[in-house]
This record gives structure tokens, C-alpha cells and sequence, in this order.
């Protein structure tokens, strides 16, 4: 007679398992690699382990000096490379109290928003990628492509300008600048109407996205999630409005706030913020003054003795640069606050209990920049 | 779906580089950051003086400076440039010995195809061989 032997069968329902979301997974759009513990299809939690592209960008900083740290800023967030130049520029013009030109802070604050906004354009073609739709891909690629060619003729290079000093700017803006500039918002006014078309009143990106990977105000707070994300969230956190530098508090904005805190309204955030970036640029575009595009600077910068602390917002949320100098000409310690490392943060809290499709919306919609994570 | 169609009947809208085909034609921006180069005239002659404080503000050591000291008819000591040795292959371009030169006497070439099957060929000598230093230049 045969014996039948019974192996226990796991319950479905009950096992947790883990996979691996990462980190070769297109909508990491990077090297995260994320834990997942599933049970059935609903994410139970969540770990990010990060360090996949951890360059040691912090320790670089410790030899190198304060101009030569700006081009390592760029390899962080590399889709806001101006406004994380900016911040460690005006750490080291706020210690030595050096007063830049005012023409060098209109064109900063201008470059700052173009920046934002191909930063965002890339986001909108990813998140329309990232849910499915590869249409949105390529109109987000090709409307970039206008910012990139600008950057290109003017500093030289698409990505990684390295185009701020300490002090000022490396050269002074291409002559084409001001009428090209003027050309793209025009474009891209016209162009930001097809962007809603296409997904803003798409039916199935808002039901999909309505209501999914909800964060509050008060772990927006507690996470300190910044930029468009926290935003959307209800939690005031523009830098550019609450700490102005260069040239902000002479332009009017809208800092776009909304309550709902949920997938669709930080993707209603980020459009909203290209407009109100277009906006910065109008007015500022024909108002630039003339002048030098550089204060004069000692060949050797040699911060004093203290401790600094930078803030500006980047596409991403707050970025802040600390320095603890001890007199010499590279930092003693110079750490970076990256937005994108705190987001990441919330990501276990906002996509528990929910599906594991609806984790990479949730994702998208945070906009990770990965090296910005690890650094 | 309809402004896929619009574009889809609308081939004039379309944005595509046609590169590499392009290639005789394309012109990159003119302040192209492709490599360090430094410009001679047509009498091989460049505007280097050797003093190194390109090599010195260079991030990643990309720029080796080989130099010889001279003395010239008239009794001076001057140093003079051996070899100005750039390593494209580390190179980040910042930008930093471009504007630091005191003589500039660097400039971006506007050479982009790096690809190369032997990275030796990416350690580069800017200095052409039998060139001198333009007359004049401290
Ligand atoms: S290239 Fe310029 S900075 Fe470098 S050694 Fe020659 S003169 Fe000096
Ligand atoms: S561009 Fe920057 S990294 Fe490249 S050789 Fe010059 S100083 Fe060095």
C-alpha cells in the first residue's frame, strides 16, 4: 500500500515573502534597491538599501578646495546640477561676505528655474513611462531637449555645467541667451497644454493615482519630506519663499500647496510648479542689469574658522549644504542634506497596504534622483 | 489620443537627430565643452609658459605638467614646457585649468567621439612636438 505523505502547503494568504525591486529596475530610475515583503500582491513593508552609487562625494570635499568642489555638487542631483552649485556658492559667499554683482544673481535665479523645469519635464516623461504610457516619454524628452540646447550653447554642456563659482558665474551668458529663453517659454506654454491633455485629464492615470500612497501633513513634517512632495502634502516648505536668496524676493511666485497629500496631487504639484517657474522667468528675463558676471575673488578661498549652513530648493525639496571650516583652504567637513535621502525615508510609511503596481506610481511620483540618495 | 494623432499627421513636427548620417554637418554649440586643447598658431607656436597652475587647480589630477628650466642668451633662468600631459580619460570638465590659466593658453575643442579601443590613447600631449612659446609671454 502507498503511503501518502503530506507536506504542509503554505497558506497564501498568510506567508510573507520578500522580493528585490531593484537594483536594475527601470522605475528606480537608478541603482535603489528595495526589499519588499509581500503578502499576496499588498506590500506589507518596505526596506531601501542604499549605497549602490555611494561615491564618497562628502569625503572628496574634504581635499579638494572650494571651487573645486562645485563640479562634484553636480554628481549629486544631476538633474538640478545649477541649483546644488548654487547652494555651496553662496555658502562660501555668505562666510566670506563677498557681495555678488546683482546681473549674477538674476541669471542664477533664472538658470535655478530653467533647471526646475526640464527637471520636472523629465519627471512628467518618466511618471507617464513609469504608469504605463510611453507616449508621455518621448513629448517629455523632446520639450527638454529646448532647455538642453540652451545650457549647451551657453555653458557648454547638457548635464554637468559646473557653470557657478564661488563669486560668480565661469563666463558670461551666451548673447543668444535672453531671446532663446524667451522662445521656450513661449513653446512651452503651448506645449504644457498637450502635457494635460495627454495626462492630466487622462482618466486612468487619476483613478489610478487618486487616493494611493497618501502621506499627511504631519509625517510630511515628521519625515521632513520636502519640495513638490511635501508640498502636496499641505507642509509650507518653499525655501525660495521662507529663506530667499539671490534674487527671490523680488519675483512673485505661488507656492503650490495642496492638501490631499495622495500620488495624484504631488504629479498636480509639479505641473503646477513648471507653471509658476515660467512665471519667475517672465519676469526676470528682460530685467537682467548689466555688469560684471563675477565678484572679485582671491585666487585662494580660505574660509574662516566656523560653521556654515546653506539652504536652497531644488527640484527635489531643501537642499543644505554644512561646512565646518577651520581656516584652511578645503573644508574640514562638508555634509549634504539631500532631499531626496529624507523623501525616501516616508516611501514604507505612504506604500503600505497597498499594491505592489501602485508602489512604483508611488515612487515616480517622489521623484527619486538616486546618486542624491547616496551620494 | 488626440494630440498623438495631430503629431501623427504632422511629420513636419517631428525632431529626430539623424546622427550619425549627420555628421558632416553637425556643428556643436561654440562654447562645447569636448577636451582640453591648446591652441598653436601656424607658426606651431602656443602661449603655455610651464608654470603649473592648471595641473594645481585641477580636481583630479588630469593635467601633468612636465617642465625644464633654461637659461636664455641673455643669462635668464626661465622654465619652459616640456610636456603638458592631459588625461582625457579622467578628466570631468570642469572647466577649473581653462579659467585659471593665466596665459590662457587652453581652450575646449569641440571634439566629442572619445571612443577609443586602447585607453592609452585617451592620455593626451597638448603641446605639439617642436612647438615653442609665443615671444612675449611671462
Ligand atoms: S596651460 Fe596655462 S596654467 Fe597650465 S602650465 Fe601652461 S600656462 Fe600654466
Ligand atoms: S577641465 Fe577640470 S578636470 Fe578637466 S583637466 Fe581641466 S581642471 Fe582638470
Amino acid at each position: 500500500m502507498k503511503e501518502v505523505i503530506h507536506t504542509p502547503v503554505p497558506d497564501i494568504e498568510e506567508e510573507e515573502y520578500h522580493i528585490n525591486m531593484g537594483p536594475q529596475h527601470p522605475s528606480t530610475h537608478g541603482v535603489l534597491r528595495l526589499v519588499v515583503s509581500l503578502q499576496g500582491e499588498i506590500v506589507k513593508s518596505l526596506k531601501p538599501h542604499c549605497g549602490y552609487i555611494h561615491r564618497g562625494i562628502e569625503k572628496m570635499c574634504e581635499k579638494d578646495t572650494y571651487p573645486q568642489i562645485i563640479h562634484l555638487t553636480d554628481r549629486m542631483d544631476y538633474l538640478s546640477a545649477h541649483i546644488n552649485n548654487h547652494a555651496v556658492c553662496l555658502l562660501v559667499e555668505n562666510a566670506l561676505q563677498v557681495e555678488v554683482p546683482e546681473r549674477v544673481k538674476y541669471i542664477r535665479t533664472i538658470i535655478d528655474e530653467l533647471t526646475r523645469i526640464q527637471s520636472h519635464q523629465l519627471w512628467w516623461a518618466c511618471y507617464g513611462m513609469d504608469l504605463g504610457g510611453l507616449t508621455c516619454f518621448f513629448y517629455g524628452l523632446r520639450d527638454r531637449e529646448h532647455i538642453l540646447d540652451i545650457f549647451e550653447e551657453s555653458f557648454g554642456s547638457r548635464l554637468l555645467h559646473s557653470y557657478y563659482t564661488p563669486g560668480g558665474l565661469m563666463q558670461d551668458i551666451h548673447p543668444n541667451f535672453q531671446k532663446r529663453v524667451k522662445e521656450f517659454i513661449k513653446y512651452f506654454q503651448k506645449k504644457i497644454k498637450d502635457y494635460d491633455r495627454i495626462l492630466t485629464g487622462n482618466v486612468i492615470m487619476t483613478e489610478r493615482t487618486r487616493g494611493i500612497g497618501i502621506l499627511s501633513k504631519e509625517d510630511a513634517i515628521n519625515y521632513a519630506v520636502t519640495g513638490p512632495s511635501g508640498r502636496a502634502s499641505g507642509f509650507s516648505c518653499d525655501v525660495r519663499k521662507h529663506y530667499p536668496y539671490s534674487v527671490y524676493d523680488k519675483v512673485e511666485f505661488r507656492e503650490v500647496l495642496f492638501t490631499e497629500g495622495d500620488t495624484l496631487h504631488r504629479y498636480y504639484a509639479r505641473m503646477e510648479e513648471m507653471r509658476e517657474s515660467m512665471k519667475i522667468i517672465e519676469q526676470l528675463i528682460d530685467n537682467i542689469p548689466e555688469g560684471e558676471y563675477s565678484a572679485k575673488m582671491k585666487a585662494v578661498l580660505k574660509l574662516p574658522a566656523g560653521e556654515y549652513y546653506q539652504r536652497v530648493e531644488t527640484a527635489r525639496g531643501e537642499l543644505g549644504a554644512y561646512c565646518i571650516s577651520d581656516g584652511n583652504k578645503t573644508p574640514f567637513r562638508l555634509k549634504f542634506r539631500s532631499p531626496n535621502f529624507s523623501n525616501l525615508g516616508v516611501l514604507d510609511k505612504i506604500s503600505r497596504e497597498h499594491k505592489i503596481a501602485d508602489l512604483v506610481a508611488i515612487g515616480a511620483s517622489l521623484d527619486f534622483v538616486i546618486p542624491d540618495i547616496d551620494r | 489620443m488626440g494630440v498623438t494623432g495631430k503629431y501623427f499627421f504632422s511629420p513636419g513636427q517631428i525632431v529626430t537627430e539623424q546622427y550619425p548620417e549627420n555628421r558632416k554637418t553637425l556643428k556643436m554649440a561654440e562654447r562645447f565643452k569636448g577636451e582640453v586643447i591648446m591652441p598653436h598658431d601656424e607658426n606651431n607656436q602656443h602661449r603655455c609658459t610651464g608654470c603649473g597652475i592648471c595641473e594645481l587647480n585641477c580636481p583630479n589630477g588630469s593635467i601633468e605638467i612636465i617642465s625644464t628650466r633654461i637659461e636664455t642668451p641673455e643669462g635668464k633662468k626661465v622654465r619652459i614646457i616640456d610636456k603638458h600631459i592631459y588625461h582625457l580619460s579622467m578628466c570631468t570638465f570642469c572647466g577649473l585649468c581653462i579659467k585659471t590659466c593665466p596665459s590662457d593658453s587652453l581652450a575646449w575643442g569641440q571634439e566629442f567621439e572619445h571612443a577609443v579601443f586602447d585607453r592609452s590613447k585617451l592620455t593626451k600631449v597638448l603641446n605639439q612636438p617642436g612647438s615653442s612659446i609665443i615671444k612675449g609671454i611671462e
